[in-house]
């Protein structure tokens, strides 16, 4: 029996990676500078999904992000690595949501597609670091959740069965489908692009991207209906505005300070045992130590 | 009404550290804004479990005591929560960032459509004016917190909703007695008429946990290694030297990664916070996700064979050579002057 399995996956900068060109002059980080990447525990989640797709024939595996035009990369991202479609959420309604405005709209759209046995999101984005978007997505859905997840052992008989990944120790725990899952990063690595799929599907493309290329891709996509990723706008679900974007986050950002990497003033010590000896006598004698 | 929430873990019939540590906040919080601190806890034999909390200043402790709570899961725990705040409507809503809290604190949170802020490393009360809206608030619940992977640091307020949520990681607060002769009084919580059956349909089937051995957090001095240090075997000096310290000892998360040290000593922005007296980096390289868990340690000592690498900047005394010379010749010199 197949299963319909949706992935939350999001576009993220590359927090990870601050390299010297993304530096500014007075020590912070320039995030514009950031290159934009598949945020990583969603591709925990990928894998997963794919896993359950090899496993359970006949399943379909759909891919939705919600994020600026751009952020249709993750969706052909994830085409090439294995899944059937995606669905791009974008519009400036969306702009400035916080984890609740984020969830709703993400439920929403999944509203839409309508049919889905899990949903897998990874457990948490390197930007806004909250892991709170999958758990709120589950409760808006009305479906049980299960965050941290290593390994999905089984999805049949209308039953998941997963190894969650606890601070102290593992659990595993059983909920009827439809459910919601978050992934760590401790599972699997994703799968490589397989080098087909990339060949296929190279020049899928969101509506927006379409009409800023040549008229050739729209010819294209006439005759080959995979190569067109689906893009929504806020008037292509069904939503209460009041909920969405700016209005509908309840936290605001009052102030935001940039990180500046200061140098202090420290004491050099050589490693000869001279200068060691003066180190743990200053130390002994002024009860630090001892 | 409008009081200070704070949701108690348990840990084997005794109340998480973590919890602990949001009492004292929320009890320093409560007197700021003349309110009172509540707590909840949820679980099973919970009898007498209000003599752990009330030392630190509880007020009301809500209990939820019943055999279908005994292992967290999600929905049971949801539900009672969401029903208990749309009655006493709390001002503030603390939570763990473990495991737990951040599990339970956004499903709570959206199904009172409540904001919350994650990961918060400090929480203040103060003033808003949003020009904008010509509006203007008192006695907010600032909640700071590092964002885009520990490279800026945000203050987040929930302006017009209740209860203002935010998690906190285990560490990060302190951990202080209010009050030993403090009582409050306890609310027992009817379990049975809030839980239905779609909150049972989660099923835990087995459960592996260890006991947390290390206390790193609590100690006075940390010596800790980074990848620098080689080696496992490398790794292990480092427990003599904090032996002969009296130290605990802790990890970057390289060193953890490649087997030289387990998760629990991992210090930074993913491990736990500490602010010793002394902090000894070993072969560290400083990166912002480690100095965001050590940098309030009250003396640093980097020892590192790169002068360039970043912990120097924050060190008080840059030891310039290799630790696998360095630290043998610590221990020897501090035994021959404590002798
Ligand atoms: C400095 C700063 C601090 C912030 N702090 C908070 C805060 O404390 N509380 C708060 O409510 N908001 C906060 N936000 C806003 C928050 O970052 C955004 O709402 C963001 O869109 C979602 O949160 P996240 O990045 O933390 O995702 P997470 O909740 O960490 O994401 C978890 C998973 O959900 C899925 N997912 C998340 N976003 C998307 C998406 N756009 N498309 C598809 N899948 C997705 C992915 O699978 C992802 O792995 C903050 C923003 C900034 C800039
Ligand atoms: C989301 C996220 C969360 C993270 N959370 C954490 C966290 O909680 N804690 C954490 O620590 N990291 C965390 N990291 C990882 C962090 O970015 C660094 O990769 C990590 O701290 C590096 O560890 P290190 O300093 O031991 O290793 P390296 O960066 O490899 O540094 C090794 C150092 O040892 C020195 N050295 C080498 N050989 C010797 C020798 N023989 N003698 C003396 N010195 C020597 C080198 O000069 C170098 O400075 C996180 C990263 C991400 C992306």
């Amino acid at each position: 029996m197949g299963l319909k399995i949706i992935v939350l996956a999001k576009q993220v900068p590359d927090t990870r990676n601050v390299g010297k060109d993304a530096m500014k002059a007075d020590g912070t980080v320039n995030r514009a500078a950031l290159p934009a990447i598949f945020n990583p525990e969603d591709l925990n989640a990928l894998e997963q999904a794919l896993r359950l797709k090899d496993r359970y024939k006949g399943s379909e595996l759909t891919i939705l992000t919600m994020g600026p035009g751009r952020a249709a990369d993750v969706i052909r991202e994830g085409l090439y690595r294995g899944a059937d479609k995606g669905y791009l959420l974008t519009d400036r309604a969306f702009a400035g949501s916080d984890t609740l405005a984020t969830s709703y709209a993400i439920s929403c759209a999944i509203k839409k597609i309508k049919s889905y046995d899990i949903i897998i999101a990874g457990r948490q984005a390197i930007d806004g670091d909250t892991a709170q978007v999958g758990p709120q997505v589950a409760e808006k859905l009305n479906l049980p959740q299960i965050t941290y997840a290593e390994k999905i052992n089984a999805a049949d008989n209308g039953k998941i069965s997963v190894l969650r990944r606890l601070e102290r120790g593992v659990e595993t725990v059983e909920a009827p489908l439809p459910c919601l899952i978050t992934v760590n990063a401790s599972a699997p690595d994703c799968r490589p692009r397989n080098a087909k799929r990339v060949m296929k599907y190279k020049h899928a493309k969101t509506i927006t991207e379409t009409q800023d290329q040549s008229v050739d891709y729209i010819d294209l996509s006439a005759d080959r209906p995979y190569l067109k990723i689906e893009e929504w706008s806020v008037n292509d679900i069904e939503t209460d505005m009041q909920w969405l974007g700016l209005t509908g986050s309840p936290t605001k950002v009052k102030k935001i300070e940039n990180v500046v990497f200061q140098a202090k003033e420290s004491k050099l010590i050589s490693n000869s045992e001279n200068e060691l000896e003066e180190l743990i006598v200053e130390l002994i004698e002024n009860h630090t130590i001892g | 009404m409008g009081n200070v929430f704070v949701i108690c873990e348990i840990e084997e019939g005794k109340i998480a550290d973590v919890s602990l540590e949001l009492l004292t906040k929320g009890r320093s919080l409560a007197n700021d804004l003349s309110c009172k601190l509540e707590a909840v806890v949820l679980g099973n034999n919970l009898k007498g479990i209000e003599k752990q909390v009330y030392p630190y200043g509880v007020d009301v402790l809500h209990v939820g005591d019943d055999k279908r709570l005994e292992v967290y899961t999600t929905l049971p725990f949801t539900a009672i929560i969401v029903e208990l705040f749309k009655k006493e409507k709390p001002e503030i809503c603390l939570l763990g960032a473990s495991t737990l809290g951040r599990d339970l604190g956004p499903r709570v949170s959206s199904a009172l459509k409540s904001g919350l802020t994650a990961d918060c490393t400090a929480l203040e009360i103060g003033d808003h004016a949003d020009k904008k809206a010509g509006k203007e608030y008192k006695n907010l619940l600032y909640q700071i917190r590092p964002a885009f992977g520990g490279n800026i640091v945000a203050t987040i307020i929930n302006p017009d909703c209740r209860p203002q949520m935010a998690t906190v990681r285990e560490g990060v607060m302190k951990m202080e007695v209010y009050n030993q002769a403090h009582k409050g009084k306890v609310n027992n919580i009817d379990v049975d008429s809030i839980l239905k059956p779609a909150d049972l349909v989660v099923k835990v089937m087995e459960r592996h946990m260890e006991k947390s051995k290390v206390n790193i957090k609590n100690s006075s001095i940390v010596v800790a290694g980074g990848y620098g240090m080689g080696s496992k075997e490398g790794f292990d000096q480092l427990y003599q030297l904090a032996e002969v310290l009296g130290a605990e000892v802790g990890a970057s998360r390289a060193a953890v990664d490649a087997g030289f040290a387990d998760h629990e000593r991992q210090i930074g922005q993913t491990g736990v916070t500490v602010r010793p007296k002394l902090y000894i980096a070993c072969g560290i390289s400083g990166q912002i996700q480690h100095t965001a868990g050590m940098e309030e340690s009250s003396m640093v000592i980097a020892i590192n064979n790169d002068s360039a690498a970043p912990i120097n900047k924050i060190a008080d005394y840059v030891i310039n050579g290799d630790v696998n010379d360095i630290v043998p010749k610590l221990i020897k010199l501090y035994k021959k002057n404590t002798k």
